[in-house]
């Protein structure tokens, strides 16, 4: 078992040197002067001279990426250009505005879709499972970004219900912060409710299948022994993986919930450093996104052999 | 058909199955098992066997269901017993075994965990007595360290031991009534045997009947007091094995009997000319598993084995899983590079590069598994074509005309030649599979189990076709396989090999009836073999059947 | 005996998934040469009409007809997803075909760049590439082609492994087949099937990935309509135009689900025919 914890965290560690490499060289490929590019075009000449200096701009590439990495490890990721303030604080904030959503979200989408997915493989082809299916498939073809500006309409605008704008963190206002995120989370749950549950029941029929199964209803288990204890821990290991891969893609692809909802989350950061050339907040949120995203799936494969033993052999 | 059901612990009378769209599974069914007895039913793919089982613990899969019948047991009828009464049932009074070792244990859950849950459920034990229980049944199934095997995890034991633990869990609730689905059919012979030992002597220690279900009759006989054949959902014939043995009735049941693989006449083999293959102190070594941190101790899958095989002679190479000989074969055949010795075609080293084309040409392989060795998206004209396209000097004309020549011989119509392989059954399958590797007419054909995948009476028919088509086509063949019975059919001469080394070799004859290593005559004693007698019935015998039990390995 | 229809399975999924798909793709083409309005003609005496005869979906804050700018988002949509999907099968096929085939040291660079190029998730990558190469036609092929080529690659290349093993492959190298001929003809058909299924899914991401670009802004400029920034535009007017909201988004959500349905009868076509092998 360490063996594997240790391999496991092993192999991360050359894609992690991959992605910095990468983002060093994307923020390398755009035309002009990287001490210009990187500290705006308002920076004095004093700063930018410091700049070119502590970065070696006049040295190989290679010297320059062991600069930048020794910077990074330092957690100097610069500052922003539009605001000034440090990037990896202000990364970090965002950060954690967007993953309080993410992660409610998609927890609230899993305690609904693991059940449901499975109901549906129990019934299979019965009217449930039907219902499953479709309303799964609805789910998953609407755009998170059309849901969300309905629901703001409906709840928002029309029926006055919720706030549509903004956000108030949990530490300041408890009830007025949950009212702030119910929309956004609803938005988000309602999109991958449909994903999940397709795959908890994929995976359920799978192992329906199997003779074990029929083998622990043999011994005289009632159908909810069967399906709780035999069925779901094998069942739910290719849907575990599932979340760790939505968790990721959701800090991406948080962005346009945030928008619609205008919450001070981590993908409104970059895509508002993105208009406004402000690089190094772009290339610290790539790094972190992605550092996080790699965090994520390695922990969630950490904890797979819980629900398959078999993978550590 | 009497069926004596008074004092039947189980009786099963005009059962009927259907799948739906008004597909019959099977009908008619009616048999009983009394108390204490072993009732085989026998059959091939599609007759019905194991659907019959299922039925009696009311665990048809979805589109099966029964609509007609009864299935009494202890005097009431199973079927109409509501879920939670037949739930008391399952378990408790029928234990199930079923085929695929693999498979049939949670993989999520510790041995300790799916043993309890049987006892947890129908027992009012507490806790220290089931395990209790659980520990002298582990020792009793030849288990010698019971703690880390409660706590270890299906995957961490072999085929063999998990049938065991699988039979230990189902006893340990002394059933009155054991189905056994196909027990043995994926384990290897010896553990075969020793698996169907101990259940015989598991279910006689506790009065427990048994209902086994298999496609090997040879086996069964062994074993059954009574036996039920039946052929396409319908039984055949049903009777005492010793009578059903001695003066089979039905066609059918006969031409089963018949199927079982026999020895023919020694055949006169050439030895003038010198060796096709010849093989010198072959080692194949597999890399072994690496961590990240440390380079894997390497794992030797033949070692040092030699061997020759003369034209038109049959070489078998027999052993248990794990003994090398598929890795020998495939060594052989060029599909992995040995890590020491010599292979010689004709005299001359294929290793290295030299001589290799005429290697290539010269030497073919059948494959076990027809399911995967033809290519799903090609006909099966163009399968069997292809090896011709690297024959110089074809017309396309010659080439078809080579091509409905060889499916002919392999007893294939020409309109065989526009099907795809998903069209076929296995059987045909594989005489696709053979009519490649023959087409080219090759002088040496490695067969790896060419015929373990298929139900007994193909197999007979494509044990034949190899013995027809050796004459004709004049190749050398190495037959691999872990069935003795089918090597007694087509082999001349026999290698035994065990971890990777030849024990013992042999005329066919001299293997079998004068074996000299102790491992042979174990392997022997394991298959039991059906004489057939002058007045035309047919008799069980155990070869070596005392010294072999008593032998250590 | 199930009834096939273009020889997919005939059930109701799959007739409205391919009836929704039809409309679109007659709606993108018809999007290329002809619309009822011109989408960019700005009329503001007819701004913010609700829908009508005239005008059948109503008409923006610049007074443009909302379907015809729907007609040739659908155009823009769709050509840029075909391109992409276009470009990330055939390239991915290409270097999961590579990395099997020659294994080593090439298929380990090709791993190690696959696994970092999916450790950017979703649309991150397309976001940090369109920063730098900035939002145009061309720029978002290019971004979205790069972030999903990773995924088929993987699936082609973890068939290729597992179709080197089996009995058919083998049997074509013993015959004398060279490893070219043997990889040609035996295991690039077999795997065009799984490929396909996933090409068939990844139309629906790449088609979502760009309107999510494009309702952000960063998609193709303005005034140039797609369905993405057709509902990013139509975000001040909400309440007084829902419209402009509403029925963009029931165009990709239409879209979408089409390709789902679509996607699954083609996955139940080819997946079982596999599973027989």
């Amino acid at each position: 078992m360490l063996r594997f914890a240790l391999t496991r965290i092993a192999l991360a560690v050359p894609t992690l040197l991959i992605v910095a490499v990468s983002v060093f060289l994307l923020i390398r490929l755009i035309p002009g002067d990287p001490a210009l590019l990187m500290l705006g075009d308002m920076a004095d000449p004093h700063s930018l001279a410091d700049f070119r200096r502590s970065h070696g701009l006049d040295q190989p590439l290679p010297v320059q990426f062991a600069l930048w990495l020794g910077n990074l490890a330092a957690g100097d990721l610069g500052r922003s250009i539009t605001t000034g303030q440090e990037v990896l604080p202000l990364i970090f904030d965002r950060f954690l505005v967007s993953a309080t959503i993410v992660v409610v979200a998609v927890a609230l989408a899993s305690l609904v879709a693991v059940p449901a997915g499975m109901l549906a493989a129990w019934r299979q082809n019965s009217l449930t499972d039907l219902a499953v299916v479709a309303g799964a498939t609805l789910l998953l073809s609407v755009p998170s970004f059309w849901l969300g500006l309905l629901l703001l309409l409906l709840f928002g605008m029309k029926l006055g219900w919720l706030p549509v704008v903004g956000y108030v963190p949990f530490g300041q206002d408890f009830g007025a912060a949950l009212a702030y995120i119910v929309l956004p989370v609803a938005t988000l749950v309602l999109v991958e409710v449909g994903v999940i549950a397709r795959m908890a029941r994929a995976s359920t029929l799978e192992v329906l299948r199997l003779d074990y199964v029929t083998h622990a209803r043999a011994k005289g288990l009632s159908e909810l022994a069967v399906m709780g204890r035999h069925v779901f821990w094998n069942a739910f290991a290719p849907t575990w993986t599932l979340i760790g891969l939505i968790l990721g893609n959701l800090l991406g692809g948080i962005a346009v919930v945030e928008t619609v909802f205008t919450i001070p989350g981590l993908g409104r950061l970059l895509v508002d450093a993105i208009f406004a050339r402000d690089y190094p907040v772009i290339q610290g949120c790539l790094l972190f996104i992605a550092g996080v995203y790699i965090v994520v799936n390695l922990v969630v494969d950490l904890l797979y052999p819980v629900f398959d033993p078999r993978v550590t052999a | 058909m009497t069926t004596g059901t008074d004092d039947a612990l189980l009786s099963i009378e005009d059962l009927r199955l259907e799948a739906g769209l008004g597909r019959v599974i099977a009908e008619d069914v009616a048999f009983a098992v009394r108390p204490g007895e072993i009732v085989a039913v026998v059959g091939e793919s599609g007759s019905g066997k194991t659907m019959v089982a299922r039925a009696v613990l009311g665990l048809l899969p979805p589109p099966v269901v029964a609509t007609a019948g009864r299935i009494v047991f202890e005097g009431r009828d199973l079927r109409t017993l509501p879920g939670s009464a037949m739930r008391r049932v399952r378990g408790a009074r029928i234990g199930m075994v079923f085929q695929e070792p693999m498979t049939s244990l949670n993989p999520a859950l510790t041995i300790g965990r799916q043993l309890d849950e049987g006892l947890r459920l129908h027992t009012s034990l507490r806790s220290a007595e089931r395990r209790e229980r659980i520990v002298a049944m582990l020792g009793r199934i030849g288990i010698d360290d019971p703690d880390r095997c409660l706590a270890a995890y299906p995957h961490e034991f072999s085929g063999g031991m998990r049938q065991r633990i699988m039979l230990a869990s189902v006893m340990l609730l002394k059933p009155a009534l054991l189905v056994a689905d196909e027990p043995t059919t994926a384990l290897d012979a010896l553990v075969q045997r020793d698996v169907l030992e101990l259940m015989v002597e598991l279910t006689r220690e506790n009065g427990t009947s048994v209902l086994l279900i298999s496609h090997d009759l040879s086996m069964v006989a062994r074993y059954a007091d009574r036996v039920v054949v039946m052929y396409r959902g319908r039984i055949v014939e049903q009777g005492a094995t010793d009578a059903i043995l001695l003066s089979p009735r039905h066609d059918y049941t006969r031409k089963l009997l018949e199927a079982l693989p026999r020895r023919g006449r020694a055949r006169a083999v050439p030895t003038a000319e010198g060796a096709v293959i010849e093989v010198r102190n072959l080692t194949v070594d597999y890399p072994g598993r690496a961590g990240l941190f440390r380079k894997g101790r390497p794992k030797r899958a033949v070692d040092g084995v030699s061997l020759s095989v003369l034209p038109g002679e049959t070489v078998a190479v027999v052993g248990g899983s794990g003994s090398g000989k598929t890795t020998l074969g495939r060594a052989i055949i060029g599909l992995i590079r040995p890590s020491g010795g010599e292979i010689l075609f004709r005299g001359r080293s294929v290793m290295g590069g030299g001589g290799s084309r005429e290697y290539r040409h010269g030497c073919q392989i059948v494959f076990q598994d027809p399911y995967s060795s033809l290519d799903p998206r090609m006909q099966v004209g163009a399968i069997v074509a292809e090896p011709l396209r690297l024959v110089p000097d074809l017309s396309a004309a010659e080439r078809a005309e080579r091509v409905r020549r060889v499916l002919s011989d392999v007893g294939l119509d020409a309109d065989y030649a526009d099907r795809f392989p998903h069209q076929l059954s296995g059987g045909q399958r594989q005489r696709v599979a053979i009519a490649r590797a023959i087409v080219r007419r090759p002088a040496f054909v490695v067969a790896d189990e060419p015929v373990s995948a298929l139900d007994m009476t193909v197999q007979k028919q494509i044990l034949r076709l190899f013995g027809d088509l050796q004459e004709r086509y004049g190749f050398a063949c190495l037959f691999i396989s872990h069935d003795l019975a089918a090597v007694e059919q087509v082999a001349d001469r026999v290698l035994v090999m065990k971890d990777g080394r030849i024990v013992e070799a042999g005329s066919r004859d001299d293997v079998f009836d004068r074996p000299q290593h102790p491992y042979t005559r174990r392997l022997l004693s394991a298959i039991p073999t059906l004489e057939p007698l002058p007045e035309g019935g047919f008799r069980l015998s155990v070869r070596h059947g005392q010294e072999a039990l008593s032998a250590v390995s | 005996m199930t009834r096939t229809w273009f020889g997919l399975p005939a059930s109701p999924g799959a007739l409205l998934g391919g009836l929704l798909i039809g409309v679109l793709l007659l709606a993108a083409g018809l999007g290329m040469v002809w619309t009822p309005y011109d989408p960019l003609a700005i009329d503001f005496r007819a701004r913010l009409q609700p829908p009508g005869p005239e005008h059948w979906l109503g008409t923006d804050e610049f007074g443009r007809d909302v379907f015809s700018r729907a007609l040739a988002g659908a155009s823009t949509s769709v050509s840029i997803s075909l391109f992409t999907v276009a470009a990330a099968t055939v390239a991915g096929m290409l270097i999961g075909l590579a990395a099997g085939y020659l294994r080593g040291w090439t298929d380990r660079i090709v791993v190690s760049i696959t696994d970092a190029l999916l450790a950017f998730p979703g649309i991150l990558l397309a976001l940090g590439l369109l920063a730098v190469l900035g939002a145009n036609k061309y720029g978002i092929i290019l971004a979205l082609a790069l972030a999903y080529t990773p995924s088929v690659v993987r699936v082609v290349r973890s068939n290729v492994f597992s179709l080197r093993e089996t009995g058919f492959v083998e049997a074509s190298r013993v015959m004398g087949n060279g490893e070219l001929f043997t990889m040609a003809r035996h295991v690039l058909p077999n795997c065009i099937a799984p490929v396909t299924v996933l090409a068939t899914g990844m139309f629906g991401w790449v088609l979502l990935s760009e309107s999510a670009l494009s309702f952000l802004g960063l998609g193709v400029p303005p005034p140039a309509p797609t369905w993405g920034n057709m509902l990013a535009a139509s975000r001040p007017y909400m309440s007084q135009a829902p419209w402009l909201g509403i029925y963009p988004g029931l165009c990709i959500a239409l879209t979408l689900l089409g390709i789902n349905l679509l996607g699954d009868a083609v996955r139940d076509r080819l997946d079982p025919r596999m599973r027989r092998i």
